[in-house]
Formats: structure tokens, C-alpha cells, sequence
């Protein structure tokens, strides 16, 4: 049995000016795995999440979200289709509280948007609290966004990505910003609340103790180009990636 | 955030209470408490729109075309009734507000603001331009109308208009309450502080904005249809940039995070202006200016901030 593809890119092509950031990149996400997009910095990894999103246009090449065309579309379909995003610096809502950011997320996710209920009355509000305990951070529900330490704040970033009910799961560096005693629970946390919710994840990393220990899966971008893929045992054990992108 | 619904309540009775009774001691009183109310109600609008972080300075667009209806009706149709121009007034608003606001809902911040002050100027211009269909910069007499098919004397009309705007007032208040706290209200709120965001969960903030906007401009139909109505006339006035800048400095007067602070301010404003310009005459702009001066500097959330702010010290101790 082969697992399904859910994310499909062709030949994806794009440069600013002289900086080439993608250039013929080839790349298929299967359903259920979790994929570490190493590189050094510039190689274009964000950028590959750019375009996955629909926030930049790619200058050739395509992207197909299980089996359809999502290259020319905006963010905001591409969300509805079943990818969410979770940034490198968290974005939420600051004036926001916590369960607030993750309501307003499933209110968007489910269209509701009446105008005469309250934003807290809504029938999702169980299972954002649920979402809440499942990413360790009920504790701080009823704070504001804006007041949140950034490991709690990565977290929340990535619940409100959840409320969306994503099949794929886009993250740029999920544990940067963060003090290395935390991240390894972060990850723990996340690592468990994805495989609970059946989400795959593509996610940006810097740390080869982070892709060591959670990625199923590397993908070494150098200079807009995917140079490698495998394994993490395999792909972090060549000594060309060694060199060029862990700087042994 | 908003005020606890229970010290809403209380403090909505009190108001209510006040703005019934006062002009009952003091007739004199009740022309100046509808118009409060009147454009306490087109305020709402201006804070919705504050509430994504965008000023509208172009809002009396909406007033106008409210007051114009009231206006062309007596001209052309002969005197009508009130609930009509409420209700036909209120709709010219809310068409004009829709066409409106899908051109200047792209636009954010001093583009936004800007491109509302150059909408309301061009209607401005229409009301003074046209001199044939709308009596040019003299403006539109408004005569007494019938409500709901009575007609009443002078004194009683009076009493009659001031508790019709106080019930518009309080459903208007509970309304825009409860639509800030709604999803598409905190969705607002939400362009204001991560628009970015927000397209990231499947939502258009331009639709959410639209839908804020044409809220709005439907209150500025409101509150037009209500003024032109107490004033017995409509002007060119009412569409130019200063009347638009008049609603935005109540609403910072009055505080944009809850509803209440719409009449705090319109009831400051309209008592200083009242009492300022029959001391000073051409000069009582300045104790605004003061007054606004003092509020950005002591009290930045306005009368309602400074409200809260106080109960929240009493809860504390």
C-alpha cells in the first residue's frame, strides 16, 4: 500500500532579483508524515512555504493539494482547502485572549460568522478548550495573546493553526525563539497533538537534535534546489549535507 | 474589552433615566438631548469602524444622505412621516454604504481615511452644486412630520421625537454590543491587530471590514434622518469634512472600546458646545480643543477608559 500524496510540487521556480529562491523545486508530502526542511539560511525554505500557502506566486511550476491546482490561489482558499500555516513568529491576535484567538479561528474555519451571537456562545468553544489541553496551554485561556512567554505563544500559534482542522500543517521553525531547556517539551507537545488530530506536518528547522528525534523524513534545500532526501539517520550522515548545511 | 454586562445594564438605566427625565424639568433641554442621542447613533458607526483601527473621515456622507431624505421628501412628496424617513433614510445610507465601502475597504489606515473625506466631499459639493433639486448651500427645510400617521403640535413633537431617538438609541447601543462581541465583531478587531493572520484562517478581511462599514453607514443614516428631523432642516453642512471630523473627535472624547462611550462623548460634546458658544460665541472651539487636549493626555481611552478605569481601582481595594 502506498500512502497517499497530499502535497504535489512541480518544477517550482521563483528568484527576486538576482536571489534565486526556488529553482526547479520537486516535492511530494505523503499523508501522515512528518517531513524537517533543513538548509542553510537563504536557500529558500520559507520561501517554499510562501508559495505552499499561496502568499507568493510561484514564477513556474505548480503545487497540487490532493490532486488539485492550488498554485494561483490566495491564502485564504488555500487555508479552506486543508493547509494551515503556524509562523516563526507567532501571529496572533494580541488583544486577544487565548481561547478568544482560537475561536475566532474556528469561526472562520466554520464560516459562522453571525453577527448577533457571541463570539463565545459559539458551539466550537468545547473543542477549542479541548485543543487548549491538547497543546498544554489551558492554563493560560482567558490571558491575553499579547502577554503570553514565547514557548506558550508558539504553542497557541499552533492550536489556532489546529482550530483550522488542517489535513497539512506548515511550520516555519516551531521551537525558534525559544530556550533550549523548553524545546523538546514543545516539540513533545506538538509531535503528540498532530499525531492525535491525523495531521501531517512540514516543518523548517534549524536544530539536527529536533530532526533527529521527530522528523520521519529530510529534505535538504541548498540554493533554491532540494539536494537531498531520506531518512533524518541517512540524510544527516552525508558527509556533502554534513558540510554544507550542519557545518561539521 | 467590554464593560461587565450587569455594570452595563445599571449604567444604561441610568442614562436612559436621565436623558428621559431631564428634559421633562427643563423643556428647553429636549431639542439638545435628541440631538445627543442623534449623533451619539452615527458615532457607533465611527467606533465600529475604530474598533480594525480604521478612521473613517468621511462619515457625514452618510448623516447627509439620511437628513437629504428627510429633506427631498418634504420637498417633492410634501410632508411625510417619521418612521418612513427612519426607514427609507436609513436604506439610502446602507445602499450608499455598500458602494462605498467596496472601493475603500481595499484601502487601510490614511488611504482609507482619505479616500472617505474625498467620497463625502464630492457629495457635498452635489448638495451645493445643485442648486435646482436641492436649494444649494441654504439647505432643505425639513417640516414637522406625522409619526406613525398622528400628527402633533410643536411642544408635544418635540417629547414625541426625543423618546422615538432614545428607543433607537438603546436598541442601536444593544445592537452594536452585541455585534462587537460576535465573531465578525472580534474579527474586526482582529484586522486591527494581525490582518495577516486572519487571511490565514480562511477569512476575508475585506468582507469583514464591508460588513462593519455598511453597519456603520446605516447608523449614519440613523442619526442624519434623526438630526435633520430636530433642526427642522438639512444643510450641505451635514456632508462636509468638519461634521466628519466632529463624530471622530466624540468618539475619542467618549472612548471607542465600548458603545457607551458614543453618547459619554456626544453628551460632552454637544453640553460644552451648547453652554461654551453662548459664553464665548466665536471662540468656544478652543475649550473643545482643551477638553479633547486634556482627554488624549490623561484619559487616551476617553470617558468611558477613564470610567472603567476607575472601577476597575475600586474593585481591587
Amino acid at each position: 500500500m502506498t500512502a497517499t500524496v497530499l502535497l504535489e510540487a512541480r518544477g517550482l521556480a521563483i528568484r527576486f532579483g538576482g536571489v534565486v529562491a526556488a529553482d526547479g523545486i520537486d516535492l511530494d508530502v505523503l499523508e501522515g508524515e512528518k517531513l524537517a526542511i533543513i538548509g542553510p539560511n537563504g536557500a529558500g525554505k520559507t520561501t517554499f512555504l510562501n508559495i505552499a500557502t499561496g502568499y507568493l506566486k510561484p514564477q513556474a511550476g505548480t503545487v497540487r493539494f490532493l490532486g488539485r491546482e492550488i498554485t494561483a490561489h490566495r491564502p485564504r482558499d488555500i487555508t479552506r482547502f486543508g493547509i494551515a500555516r503556524a509562523f516563526q513568529i507567532p501571529q496572533l491576535f494580541l488583544d486577544h485572549t487565548v481561547i478568544e484567538n482560537l475561536l475566532i479561528a474556528a469561526a472562520g474555519h466554520s464560516g459562522r460568522t453571525t453577527l448577533m451571537q457571541s463570539l463565545h456562545d459559539l458551539p466550537e468553544r468545547s473543542d477549542m478548550e479541548n485543543l487548549l489541553d491538547l497543546v498544554s496551554v489551558r492554563d493560560v485561556a482567558d490571558r491575553k495573546a499579547g502577554e503570553l512567554p514565547e514557548g506558550k505563544r508558539k504553542l497557541v500559534d499552533i492550536a489556532v493553526a489546529l482550530a483550522l482542522k488542517p489535513r497539512l500543517l506548515l511550520m516555519d521553525e516551531p521551537t525558534s525563539g525559544v530556550a533550549s531547556s523548553e524545546k523538546f517539551a514543545i516539540m513533545d507537545i506538538l509531535v503528540a497533538a498532530l499525531a492525535k488530530q491525523r495531521v501531517t506536518s512540514v516543518f523548517v528547522e534549524h536544530d539536527m537534535d529536533m530532526v533527529t528525534r521527530y522528523a520521519d523524513r529530510v529534505a535538504v534545500w541548498s540554493a533554491g534546489k532540494i539536494q537531498m532526501s531520506g531518512p533524518p539517520a541517512e540524510v544527516l550522515a552525508d558527509p556533502v549535507v554534513r558540510e554544507q548545511v550542519i557545518g561539521i | 474589552m467590554a464593560i461587565r454586562s450587569s455594570a452595563l445594564t445599571w449604567t444604561l438605566a441610568a442614562v436612559v433615566v436621565a436623558a428621559g427625565v431631564i428634559p421633562i424639568l427643563i423643556p428647553s433641554m429636549a431639542t439638545l438631548v435628541v440631538l445627543i442621542l442623534a449623533k451619539g447613533i452615527v458615532v457607533l458607526g465611527i467606533i465600529i469602524l475604530l474598533q480594525a483601527g480604521q478612521v473613517s473621515f468621511g462619515h457625514a456622507m452618510f448623516f447627509a444622505a439620511g437628513a437629504y431624505t428627510a429633506g427631498f421628501w418634504g420637498k417633492y412628496l410634501g410632508v411625510g412621516d417619521l418612521a418612513a424617513y427612519l426607514v427609507v433614510g436609513t436604506v439610502i445610507a446602507t445602499v450608499l454604504g455598500l458602494l462605498v465601502g467596496l472601493f475603500v475597504v481595499r484601502y487601510r489606515e490614511i488611504f482609507f481615511g482619505m479616500l472617505n473625506l474625498a467620497f463625502s466631499m464630492v457629495l457635498w459639493s452635489l448638495l451645493e452644486k445643485l442648486f435646482h433639486l436641492t436649494n444649494g448651500a441654504d439647505g432643505m427645510r425639513v417640516p414637522r412630520p406625522t409619526v406613525f400617521g398622528m400628527a402633533f403640535s410643536p411642544e408635544n413633537f418635540q417629547y414625541v421625537l426625543l423618546y422615538l431617538t432614545l428607543a433607537i438609541a438603546i436598541v442601536a447601543t444593544f445592537f452594536v454590543q452585541r455585534f462587537l462581541e460576535s465573531p465578525t465583531g472580534n474579527m474586526l478587531r482582529a484586522i486591527k491587530s494581525n490582518e495577516t493572520r486572519l487571511e490565514y484562517l480562511g477569512v476575508s478581511a475585506r468582507r469583514v471590514l464591508l460588513i462593519g462599514y455598511v453597519i456603520s453607514a446605516a447608523l449614519g443614516g440613523i442619526g442624519g434622518v434623526l438630526v435633520a428631523v430636530a433642526q427642522q432642516i438639512a444643510t450641505p453642512e451635514f456632508a462636509y469634512w468638519t461634521k466628519s471630523g466632529e463624530f471622530v473627535f466624540i468618539a475619542i472624547l467618549g472612548g471607542v472600546g465600548n458603545a457607551m462611550g458614543a453618547f459619554a462623548g456626544s453628551a460632552v460634546f454637544e453640553l460644552v458646545r451648547f453652554y461654551a458658544s453662548a459664553q464665548l460665541a466665536n471662540s468656544w472651539q478652543l475649550i473643545l480643543g482643551v477638553v479633547l487636549i486634556a482627554i488624549i493626555l490623561f484619559a487616551p481611552n476617553g470617558l468611558i477608559g477613564l470610567w472603567q478605569r476607575q472601577r476597575a481601582a475600586r474593585d481591587e481595594s
